[in-house]
Order: structure tokens, then C-alpha cells, then sequence
């Protein structure tokens, strides 16, 4: 394993220290339990949101803390969900009195350990909600499964979320705003080349030098197939095809198209798969009217790219080009 | 038949934290299989975090005690074996409030307590492939082993065998809980990580309790 890190141990302190330290205009860390707030929380009168899972998907999610996104970030060790204690910490710290939205993943560490906390921030005269996104078209969606994992729409979803609090919205409206986003959004990523857990010190899965896992999740789980490699082209057809018949999105549809690198994946790759995503769905009347390009929720260093496609409506597009002033994301600043 | 001491409950922790000490490595590797990984490594952490706090835990009464052992897993395992693990001792301390002894029957009640408490928080049931293959069947054969009149000794070692039988009875089923069911068909043929843990606490309890 050849990381710059000093110990797996300490990997994760020590990176939301930086953090803190790179961004202090605009995000406070606090230690033991580990979360990250904004440095003017709470918001007086103002939803706030708190999200947060395993760490190893940096930006995702201490990144997107601050004005405009998220009140508070809580990090677990690398992909393994946080604790109770910490989201329970996160969620009086940033509390303005309007109440807390927790956006958690669909994983269930953190489905477990975010209903915990909410139980004991409920206890404690707090008013919570929780919205799981589960975006990825990768697994099949059934009763007898976890369900769908939570990816790329989180992202979305909590730019979206972030400025309808920021504009005053009600808890119950943030809330079912986020549940129709995760409703309109739809992901799949692939990997080229598997992640090294820092502590497990090899990598997660073996992937010959001339194969593809399409379907990955950002935990290095096995996907739908594994095949031949294949060009940057018939990748992006094969990641998009699923996406687009799941919800499905439809010719004159508006939609958000977001290309997402998993770590190892440069900005020259993604942006190659970035045209021809938008050459199929403008071939199918499908407009691209708002996009996103590079490395928000990653694994690692993880090679491959993920897509998500957001169906827009006029009310999301505006909380979507609203200002926002994060470490990760900031525009209209 | 002798009741079970404050002293006691506290050793049965010591037990299973050296238990899963010794098996780590085993159960990482049937969590990777299966899982992400971790089981092993999180579970230890966990265990190793309360024995930090022997002094404070072992001078307190049954009840404070497992809330201890809850509130530390809980705040140190992470992902969902904490949450279920600390559910099940939180739960479980709810009917140990002020108590320094427990009798055999009062015992299989709290155990009772915790498996609601994890059926009602993880929402699986007997044959989803998770640790309630083998802490149901457990607490069951205690139950009905005290409530016929045999010996402590007598229940554990037949919780211990039912909750073998019940890890067993994972390998061929197909995960419906958790990340082993983004796998399907292909979590058949390998041991749940959780229900592997839940038979050493069933084996700890059996080598401290009687």
C-alpha cells in the first residue's frame, strides 16, 4: 500500500483538522466526538442539516458544510458509518430552533445509527426528520433487500435542501423537498481499478488490468457485471442507458447531469464522458439544462466515474443556481 | 439456584471481549466475504473501549452497568453491529435498574428485552441471514430450559448449541439484511459475520454465568 497518510488510525482526525484548518472562515471542527459544523452555528430560525457516513468519500460530506449546504457534517471511520453520539452532538450544535433535517445514505450502519440519534435529539425536545436517498439503479430496488444505495443524488440533494432552508423554508417543506429530489434522481458509477482501505491495507476487490466492474458502489461492492474494458463512449452508454430507463426520464424533460469521479479519475476522463452523456440525452429530446462535473462523492482512490441525472423542475433549478459557500462548492458568492 | 451477581455480568463482558479479541481475524474474514470488512476490527474496538472502563462499570448495579456496555458500543463500534449490539444491551439494562443480582428467569427476561429491541430497530426476522439466527434460537432454548427446571449451567450450554445450530442455518440462505444483500445469490454459502459474534456471547455467558 503506498498512501500519504501517517497511520490508518489517525487518517481521519487528522484530515477534518486540515480541513478545518485550510477553511476556517467558514467551518468549525469539533473533536470527540468528531463533527464539523459552520462556523456561525446555529442559524437562528433557519432548518438546519445535518448529514454524514462513512469517511473515504471526501469532499462528501464535511466539504459541502457551509452556507448555502449543510449545518453539519458528521465523518465515521473510512466506510463505516458514524455514531449516534456524534450526529446527536452535530444535531444540538446546529439546532436554530426550526428543527433538523438529517439526509442520510441508504446504508444500514447509517440508517441505524442516524435513527438513534434522532431518537435521542426527539428526547431532547428537538424536532427531526430523516429523507434516505437511494439513487443507484445498480441494485435492485425489492423488499427482501437493504434496497438502493444512497450515491450521487446525495450531493444534490443537499446543495437543493441547503438553500430552501437557507430561504426560510419550513422543516416539513425541506423534508418533502428532499424526498422529491431523491425521487427524480437516478445514479450508476463503474471502477476501473478498486480502493485501498487504509486499515485493511490491500485492495477491496481484484479487477484484472483489462476488466471493469459496472454497478460499483462507493465501498468498493460489487456491481451488476464485470466485463471487458471498453472505450470511454460505450462506458458512458452503458452507465446512462440504465439511468434513463429506471425513472425514466423522458424526451423534454430537463434534467441536471452530474459526472462524478470515484478518486483516481482525472478531470480530462470525465469530461470526455461528460460530452457524449450529454450528446445521448440530447439525442433523445432530454435537456441538459444544469450540470456537475468532478470529484464530489468518491472512493478513495478509486479509478471510474459515476453518473447521476436529476429531472429538474422550475423550483429546483432556482435553489440549485442559489449562492452557496462551501470548502467543496461555491457559487453566487 | 444461585443468582447471577453485578460481578458476574461484568465478567461474561471481559469474556466476550477476549473471545472476540481471539477471533478478530475470523470474523473480518467472513465479513469480507460477505460484508465490508470490519466486523472483527469494529467489534473489538468496541469491547477493548468498555474494558477501559472496568473501574467505573464494575462498582455500579446491573442496570448502569449494561447501559455502559451499550453507551459504549454504541459511541465506538460504528456501523450497524453497533447500533444493534448497543440497542441490545440498552434494552436489556432498562429491567437491571438498581439491581445487583439477577435470578436465572429475571436474566432470560432482559435477554428477551434486547432481542425485541434489536428485532424492533434492525427489522429482521429469523432466516433474513443476520445475528437473530442465532441470538433467537439461543434465548429461546434458555428460556425453556430455566422454565423446565434444569440448571443455569444446563441453559447456557443449550443456548450455546441452539445459537450454533442457528449460525449454521445462515451459510445456505440468501441475505436480505444489511450490505451481504446488495450480493444476493452470491451471500449463499458463507456464515453470517453477526450471528458468528452472537454465538460467543452465548459461549462467554455460559463459561461465566453458572
Amino acid at each position: 500500500m503506498k498512501k500519504l497518510i501517517n497511520s490508518p488510525e489517525n487518517v481521519v482526525l487528522e484530515s477534518i483538522t486540515g480541513l478545518g484548518a485550510a477553511f476556517s472562515e467558514l467551518i468549525k471542527i469539533h473533536t470527540n466526538p468528531n463533527y464539523i459544523t459552520r462556523a456561525d452555528a446555529p442559524v437562528e430560525n433557519k432548518v438546519a442539516l445535518v448529514s454524514g457516513g462513512g469517511s473515504g468519500h471526501e469532499p462528501m460530506h464535511g466539504g459541502f458544510v457551509g452556507r448555502g449546504m449543510l449545518d453539519a457534517a458528521c465523518p465515521g471511520a473510512v466506510f463505516t458509518s458514524p455514531t449516534p453520539d456524534q450526529m446527536f452532538e452535530a444535531t444540538k450544535a446546529v439546532n436554530g430552533g426550526k428543527g433538523v433535517l438529517h439526509i442520510v445514505k441508504n446504508y444500514t450502519g447509517d440508517v441505524l445509527n442516524f435513527e438513534m440519534a434522532a431518537d435521542l435529539a426527539r428526547a431532547e425536545g428537538i424536532e427531526v426528520e430523516a429523507v434516505v436517498i437511494d439513487d443507484d439503479v445498480a441494485v435492485k430496488d425489492s423488499l427482501w433487500t437493504a434496497g438502493r444505495r444512497g450515491v450521487g443524488t446525495t450531493v444534490l440533494a443537499e446543495k437543493i435542501c441547503g438553500a430552501a432552508a437557507e430561504a426560510g423554508h419550513s422543516l416539513k417543506e425541506v423534508a418533502a423537498l428532499c424526498q422529491n429530489v431523491n425521487k427524480n434522481g437516478r445514479s450508476m458509477g463503474m471502477a476501473l481499478t478498486s480502493c485501498i482501505v487504509p486499515h485493511a491495507g490491500k485492495p477491496t476487490f481484484d479487477l484484472p488490468e483489462d476488466e471493469m466492474e459496472i454497478g460499483i458502489g462507493i465501498h468498493g461492492e460489487p456491481g451488476r457485471t464485470r466485463t471487458k474494458l471498453k472505450s470511454a463512449d460505450e462506458i458512458t452508454e452503458v452507465l446512462l442507458q440504465p439511468i434513463v430507463e429506471d425513472l425514466p426520464y423522458k424526451s423534454g424533460d430537463e434534467v441536471l447531469l452530474f459526472v462524478n469521479s470515484m478518486g483516481g479519475t482525472p478531470l480530462l476522463e470525465l469530461f470526455v464522458v461528460y460530452g457524449k452523456a450529454h450528446e445521448i440525452l440530447t439525442r433523445q429530446g432530454i435537456k441538459v439544462t444544469r450540470s456537475l462535473v468532478g470529484p464530489y462523492i468518491t472512493s478513495l482512490e478509486m479509478a471510474g466515474a459515476s453518473i447521476t441525472l436529476l429531472k429538474l423542475d422550475d423550483e429546483m433549478t432556482k435553489l440549485w443556481d442559489a449562492p452557496v459557500l462551501t470548502p467543496a462548492l461555491r457559487w453566487g458568492v | 439456584m444461585s443468582n447471577i451477581s453485578s460481578s458476574q455480568i461484568f465478567t461474561w463482558i471481559e469474556r466476550y471481549a477476549a473471545q472476540i479479541a481471539e477471533q478478530k481475524d475470523y470474523l473480518t474474514q467472513l465479513d469480507a466475504a460477505i460484508g465490508d470488512g470490519d466486523h472483527g476490527a469494529n467489534m473489538h474496538r468496541g469491547l477493548q473501549a468498555i474494558l477501559v472502563k472496568k473501574a467505573d462499570l464494575q462498582n455500579t448495579d446491573i442496570g448502569a452497568l449494561l447501559k455502559g456496555v451499550a453507551m459504549t458500543l454504541i459511541s465506538t463500534v460504528g456501523g450497524a453491529s453497533g447500533a444493534l449490539y448497543g440497542t441490545f444491551f440498552l434494552q436489556a439494562s432498562t429491567l437491571a435498574g438498581g439491581k445487583t443480582e439477577l435470578s436465572p428467569r429475571e436474566f432470560g427476561s432482559l435477554l428477551e428485552k434486547g432481542l425485541a429491541g434489536i428485532v424492533l430497530r434492525g427489522k429482521a426476522a429469523v432466516g433474513d441471514k443476520t445475528m437473530i439466527d442465532a441470538l433467537q434460537p439461543g434465548i429461546k432454548a434458555y428460556k425453556d430450559s430455566i422454565e423446565s427446571g434444569e440448571t443455569m449451567e444446563q441453559a447456557l450450554s443449550k443456548a450455546v448449541s441452539a445459537a450454533d445450530v442457528g449460525l449454521s442455518s445462515t451459510t445456505p440462505l440468501i441475505a436480505r439484511k444489511g450490505r451481504a444483500s446488495y450480493l444476493g445469490e452470491r451471500s449463499a454459502g458463507h456464515p453470517d459475520p453477526g450471528a458468528s459474534s452472537t454465538v460467543l456471547l452465548f459461549r462467554s455467558a455460559a463459561e461465566t454465568l453458572c
